[in-house]
């Protein structure tokens, strides 16, 4: 292993390497004031990197040059879009050039026929689908931060969502990419053509965590909105009950658009926020909703209500109109915000089981959080076996951070000996960069590696992200706060 | 499922080439030829996720998952390994997906003989990088495949091929989510599947009758252009009714004869040349075949 090498703060280059970001992309686009890089040194994880540097461009071109000039002076880079990652996937490591893309969000075409549009990165995911509503069509991926996120990050993290469950993640959503590579060329992967000529290479950009370049545009697949919506909430005395009919309904042949859980802690705190009249004597509750032509919406409903009915469900809420519908929604949406009345902090997880494997998790996951003396609350989607358990904690409590890791930590572990993986949508990052070997050998690393090594030969784009690196880590002069690392 | 014996035959030196059922080209002649393991190792249906072979036949495969009332996107010939190093999608892609999206999970075997894992057995995963994606339409020059794990799809209770002379963009725009609407110049086919009546019903609304689902025979060659330039590419080649068909809203276009060849960036050539560099540096995986500029040259024998 090579000798811990503390580098010295961003020195000599600095000064040439701002100058030439002023040159290329304007005064007013590059930012140095230190209270000004304060606020891109976190995401909305509770870790922390430092930028020497942050560059606000508008167009692909500003982007390129801003990339050129990183690649020139050897200086680390990460992408940026809305900032609401939960891994630390845009935390600046190495004093990195901060690439915020917030102000490309324009739409730059709709074909409607073929249901594709090209938008730029900083584009935020509903207002995407607002803009478009009009013509009957939506952007399937949902993310519970859509109204906040980017999806320029929803490409760089394959993020998902509620509606992932029958439409896919991102990654099924994505046509093609324009990017700046890391040296500063541009060029599009994929594309309009569903089967470009040779490797795909969309396909490994979207989820890399700005690990391969910059996304500069993307081609989008839209999704026609449903003719028939049908939203059902449906509660049970014991969660086991409310897991195993996920499983169930799988099993029958049925993919509901979405299948979230909710349990009673989560319950009460949305109920005491929005007052939708949420069943809260009940242990856990799922909100069902099926979608598409008429025949087949009743047929779904009726098959869903009978398994139901098999595990003992105790009052099924059928949406009555778009406004109780929504209603629901926001439940589930705000859980989030409602946690606030439990306790001030909370630190949430995204890890995946098989839908088999749900209700034994799930146990684990409370035995887990009472052994460390935690509250944890459930809000997850449980039709693809993503769970999300939030630990809730008050942070001016003295040791409490080390019992939340020491907790989150065991609740990962928990999820891969079932059978399951380390993240369903929120990505790697620093969180759960160590945590790798969990999953894959140093074989399996090695291979991501050199695929990452053919798009990053000099390892600029976000650089200590995702792959453990036992043999570089020496060179980490800045290990963010909060990480487990 | 034991890939060692796998690994050992591949070894980490001299060339080799992979062989399945030379539905879509063969093995590489005249180079040591191995053939991944075979068989259906677990079906899950409550997963939607089913583990087998590379080697695996895509007969076998169907008449598995068929028992239990699902599917995979994967065109029916040849093996499952070869369906997913060639990575052309069939002709349900309009609604039911590309065969990229299938593959959750696979082992394969390195250039240096090493049994590597990418992706995960769950429905939804994004730890680390999506190699999945890579390796499906690499052309076993990366890594040969032993085994996979897939995404199942549950069986519609009823599917029907219609015919129209009606615009195909008229009924792209109209219907709702067809599985498949192809187009041979004069008539359109599609494919809807769902609940009886309700396939039944946007049948009748669009004036369309049953009818065989259409021959690909002949339509050996396919051309991948952008979905609204359908009209313009075969105007291009001056495509004549009955020499080929076009998957409307998709954008491949099935003909009799060979296509033109795409263009590819610099960049993109670039990003291969260093891909099997850095995962195949002797060249030793299947030697002499390319993933750029062979689109038609490959095709499926029979891309239903």
């Amino acid at each position: 292993m090579k000798k811990a090498k503390v580098k010295d703060a961003p020195d000599y280059r600095l000064g040439t390497v701002i100058a030439a970001l002023r040159e290329a992309i304007g005064s007013d686009a590059v930012l140095t004031d230190s209270a000004e890089r304060a606020l891109y040194r976190k995401d909305a994880s509770n870790m922390e990197g430092r930028t020497s540097v942050v560059c606000l461009p508008d167009s692909t071109d500003q982007v390129a040059a801003c990339v050129r000039i990183a690649a020139e002076h050897g200086v680390a880079f990460v992408a940026r879009g809305s900032g609401t990652g939960l891994a630390g996937g845009a935390v600046p490591m190495d004093d990195a050039i901060v690439i915020a893309v917030t102000r490309m969000n324009a739409i730059l075409s709709v074909d409607t026929d073929n249901r594709m549009a090209w938008v730029q990165p900083g584009l935020l995911n509903l207002d995407l689908s607002h803009q478009i509503g009009h013509l009957g069509l939506h952007f399937a991926p949902d993310p519970s931060s859509q109204q906040i996120c980017s999806i320029g990050g929803n490409v760089a993290n394959n993020s998902g969502g509620p509606h992932c469950l029958a439409e896919g993640v991102t990654s099924s959503h994505i046509l093609g990419l324009e990017v700046v590579l890391p040296d500063g060329s541009v060029t599009i992967l994929g594309g309009e053509d569903p089967e470009p000529d040779g490797l795909d290479l969309r396909g490994v950009f979207v989820g890399s965590e700005g690990m391969l370049g910059i996304t500069t545009a993307v081609c989008v697949r839209l999704t026609p909105n449903p003719p028939h919506i049908a939203t059902l909430l449906m509660d049970f005395a014991e969660v086991d009950d409310g897991a195993n009919l996920v499983s169930d309904i799988i099993a029958a042949g049925i993919v509901p658009a979405a299948v979230e859980m909710m349990d009673q802690l989560c319950l009460v705190a949305v109920e005491g926020y929005i007052n939708a009249g949420l069943p809260v004597d009940s242990a856990a509750a799922l909100l069902v909703e099926v979608v598409g032509l008429e025949h087949r919406v009743a047929a779904e409903v009726a098959q869903i209500t009978e398994l139901a009915r098999r595990r003992r469900v105790r009052t099924i809420r059928t949406a009555a109109d778009e406004a109780e519908r929504a209603l629901l929604w926001k439940g589930r949406k705000s859980a989030f915000g409602a946690i606030a009345r439990i306790k001030p902090n909370y630190y949430l997880h995204d890890t995946v089981v098989p839908r088999s494997q749900l209700t034994r998790v799930l146990q684990q996951v409370y035995e887990i959080a009472a052994r460390h003396e935690l509250a944890v609350l459930n809000v997850f989607h449980a039709g693809d076996g993503n769970l999300h358990p939030l630990l809730l904690f008050d942070k001016r409590e003295p040791g409490i951070m080390e019992r939340v890791h020491a907790a989150g930590e065991e609740i990962v572990r928990a999820s891969v000996d079932a059978g399951g993986v380390l993240s369903g949508e929120h990505g790697i990052g620093l969180e759960k960069r160590d945590l790798m070997g969990l999953m894959f050998s140093d074989v399996d690393l090695e291979a991501q590696s050199l695929v990452r090594a053919a798009f990053d030969p000099h390892s600029l784009a976000n650089p200590h992200k995702v792959l453990p690196s036992p043999a570089t880590c020496g060179d980490i002069h800045q290990i963010p706060e909060g990480a487990w690392i | 499922m034991d890939l060692s014996d796998f690994a050992e035959e591949i070894s980490d030196s001299g060339p080799v080439t992979i062989a399945g059922m030379s539905t879509r080209g063969g093995p590489v002649p005249g180079v040591r030829t191995v053939m991944a393991p075979s068989g259906v190792d677990w079906i899950k249906p409550e997963e939607m996720t089913v583990c087998c072979g590379a080697g695996t036949s895509m007969a076998e495969l169907d008449a598995a998952l068929d028992l239990v009332g699902q599917y995979v996107v994967i065109p029916p010939s040849g093996t499952v390994g070869g369906a997913l190093a060639l990575g052309h999608s069939g002709i349900r892609r309009l609604g039911n997906g590309p065969i990229r999206d299938a593959l959750l999970q696979m082992r394969y075997v390195s250039a240096t003989g090493d049994v590597v894992k990418i992706g995960g057995p769950t429905v939804k995963n994004v730890t680390g990088f999506d190699l999945c994606r890579l390796m499906v339409g690499s052309r076993g020059t990366l890594g040969l495949f032993g085994e996979v794990i897939l995404r199942t799809q549950p069986r519609a209770s009823y599917e029907q091929w219609y015919c129209s002379t009606g615009d195909p963009w008229n009924l792209l725009r109209s219907l709702y989510r067809p599985v498949s609407v192809l187009w041979d110049g004069v008539r359109c086919y599609v494919l809807l599947e769902g609940e009886t009546r309700d396939v039944q019903a946007e049948a009748s609304a669009h004036g369309l009758g049953s009818c065989d689902p259409p021959d690909l025979t002949r339509l050996v060659h396919r051309w991948s252009v952008p979905p609204a330039s359908i009209q313009a590419s075969l105007a291009l080649i001056d495509a004549q009714p009955g020499g080929f068909l076009a998957e409307i809203g998709v954008g491949i276009i099935h003909l009799d004869d060979v296509a033109p060849e795409q263009s590819v960036s610099v960049q993109v050539r670039d990003l291969h040349r260093r891909i099997k560099q850095n995962l195949d540096p002797d060249g030793r995986l299947n030697p002499g075949v390319s993933v750029i500029g062979t689109q038609s040259a490959m095709s499926e024998a029979r891309p239903i």
